[in-house]
């Protein structure tokens, strides 16, 4: 179990507060669209904090402009990856931006083993560090 | 109009001494290049001097005047060496029916060729170099210059830069939270990591070292380092997060800054920082370092504000910004409007602009006199520093938007539970505004209430708002911007 506030993951722009419910997950896509930004959902089962990539659930929402349809994707993903955690994102091509601009986690296992951290003695006192997560000891699909 | 404030030919170069003016450093009509450097003084010419002579004064000084004519002049291209003082204008509320003397906005344009590329030492031994100290000016301050493209093009700007940045440490849409590990003197490396891994622990995204921690005889940078980095290591375990600590590799020589960067960089640091005080060139040798090294390069401005604060001499804060973020750092201390520290709202907010804009406008209001083309430089963090807690969140947030990493040292580690405790709430805080302001909640006036709100259910948040409810640090600016909206007088 983790031992940090909330005792998970605590990735993403609102992990010290409750989980979302759909009307708060609404409301924050509606501020993306707002400003033009491209909307995506994402699902993973390996949380490493250096684990850029998690899989996309289709291509990042270019085109939707309505708060519904997307929460839709949300909840498919939910759906199809219960035990996943998911993210929405949102993408600015803003000139000077060109990057992610929002990511929240709108979805968790309900187990978070977390991480261990695994120490390397090397020269003098300097030690290699690699951050493990306990999931991943198990094959992707089969970690939660 | 030139030619009736020059004189020229033999007469010009006729051994003696003639007034600046007439030695071809005012051109009331001179047409300004797309590649001209421009700089903005503000001057207090002394007694009996005329404004126009003394910007002149101050364009010859800091171009290729010296004292007295020099027939030596005649060998060179000289007209296109000289800067130009191009516009004088009288400061808004000062001069007589005022209470402060005369003072005047001097505007002077240099030819892009007095400078070397990349070189911050270079611009500024011309700009600030000798001038300040001319007896023909009482008091002198630099405030504001307009960078060509075609010379900011010759800088690497910040090795990381805010998008970069934000990428690596997979944190968007939110300002970023750390804190300066307290006391800042005197902890041994064991404890001095303890603070650095509780409040990583806690929820904050960046520790610091403080600008006078270096090497001391109670922790030795080596041990600070190992310390520091297994408590960052050991929080992003515990957090699934990515953080970081600031090691201050300043330190007397370039040799042992480049030492104990390299060993930051061998123990996995993501960030290291430097103190302004180092020199503009150490600062770029460390950001051509941090480029090649993936490093963050966080700059404290310690010193600036031996030359930056004071209204009348020196320099204002913001052509600081502008040169650190054409020398290559990625962070720097910008100010907080609400803490301990000196600044006026919309001069925060111009210094904040500087670092972060692509292209800025003339606002007078923020202190900005000249357009500026960024150049796709990168965008330079600001960091907010000094004297702010949670309870002040929704100011925060509205005054320094979601770019800046804001810094909560006592507001953490001070908390009455623990430095955890300390920077839950902080986080909580954060986290729950961010939501709030994207919910479109007016928090500038609701942001006490939604801070109450939360407060409820996070108990670290409602005992750090019961701590410091009362504590503010409202005291005038002296450096404030002095402008006429309109052509009409101000008030």
């Amino acid at each position: 179990m983790m031992t940090n506030q909330g005792n998970r993951v605590t990735q993403g722009q609102f992990s010290f507060l409750p989980d979302l419910t759909d009307a708060q997950i609404t409301a924050q896509i509606k501020y993306a669209l707002g400003k033009d930004w491209a909307l995506s959902v994402e699902y993973t089962d390996d949380p490493h904090p250096r684990n850029t990539y998690w899989e996309m659930f289709g291509n990042p929402m270019f085109d939707l402009k309505d708060p519904a349809g997307i929460l839709l994707e949300v909840n498919n993903c939910r759906k199809t990856y219960p035990n996943h955690y998911i993210r929405v994102i949102a993408f600015s091509a803003v000139r000077g931006v060109e990057s992610v601009t929002m990511s929240y986690i709108v979805n968790r296992p309900k187990k978070e083993p977390g991480f261990s951290l695994v120490r390397q003695e090397t020269e003098g006192r300097c030690i290699r560090y690699t951050i493990h997560s306990y999931a991943t000891d198990k094959p992707e699909g089969e970690r939660y | 109009m030139a030619s009736e404030t020059m004189k020229e030919g033999k007469e010009r170069y006729k051994s003696g001494v003639i007034p600046y003016k007439k030695m071809g450093y005012w051109e009331p009509d001179y047409k300004i290049k797309e590649t001209d450097v421009l700089a903005m003084f503000r001057m207090t010419p002394q007694a009996g001097v005329d404004a126009e002579e003394c910007a002149a004064a101050v364009a010859g000084e800091s171009s290729t005047a010296t004292w007295t004519v020099v027939w030596t002049d005649r060998l060179t291209a000289c007209e296109m060496y000289r800067a130009k003082a191009y516009r004088v204008d009288l400061v808004p509320n000062t001069g007589p029916g005022t209470k402060t003397e005369a003072q005047y906005f001097a505007y002077i344009a240099y030819d892009i060729d007095l400078f070397e590329g990349n070189s911050i030492a270079n611009l500024t031994a011309s700009i600030i170099g000798n001038v300040f100290g001319m007896k023909a000016v009482k008091a002198l301050r630099l405030e504001d210059m307009r960078i060509p493209v075609a010379y900011l093009k010759t800088f690497q700007g910040p090795a990381t830069g805010v998008i970069v940045e934000r990428e690596r440490m997979d944190k968007f849409g939110r300002p970023l939270l750390g804190a300066t590990t307290k006391p800042k003197l005197g902890l041994s490396g064991r404890n001095y990591g303890r603070v650095v891994y509780e409040a990583l622990k806690g929820g904050l995204d960046f520790m610091k070292d403080d600008e006078n921690i270096n090497s001391q005889s109670f922790m030795h940078w080596r041990d600070r380092f190992l310390y520091c980095m297994d408590a960052v290591n050991k929080a992003s375990a515990a957090t699934g997060e990515v953080k970081g600590h600031y090691l201050n590799v300043t330190a007397g020589t370039m040799e042992e800054m480049y030492a104990r960067a390299e060993f930051a960089k061998s123990l996995g640091s993501i960030i290291i920082m430097i103190d302004l005080v180092i020199g503009y060139s150490a600062i770029q040798s460390m950001a051509i370092w941090a480029r090649k090294n993936d490093m963050i390069l966080h700059l404290h401005r310690a010193g600036n504000s031996t030359y930056s604060r004071q209204k009348n001499h020196g320099m204002s804060f913001r052509v600081i910004c502008k040169w650190m973020r054409m020398a290559g750092v990625d962070h720097i201390h910008a100010g907080t409007v609400v803490g301990k520290l000196e600044g006026d709202p919309l001069m925060i907010r111009g210094y904040y602009d500087t670092l972060l804009d692509t292209h800025t406008e003339i606002q007078l209001e923020k202190g900005i006199f000249f357009e500026q083309d960024w150049a796709s430089l990168n965008k330079c963090m600001p960091v907010a520093s000094g004297g702010i807690h949670a309870g002040q969140m929704h100011q925060l947030l509205t005054y320094l938007g979601d770019d800046v990493v804001l810094q909560f040292g006592g507001g953490t580690i001070g908390h009455p539970d623990g430095i955890q405790a300390g920077a839950i709430a902080n986080r909580t805080a954060l986290e729950v505004m961010i939501m709030a302001r994207n919910e479109g909640r007016d928090i500038w006036n609701e942001g006490p209430q939604i801070l109450q709100e939360a407060a409820k259910w996070c108990g670290p948040l409602k005992a750090g708002l019961d701590t410091w409810k009362d504590v503010s640090f409202n005291y005038e600016s002296t450096d404030s911007p002095d402008f006429v909206p309109s052509t009409t007088a101000s008030v």
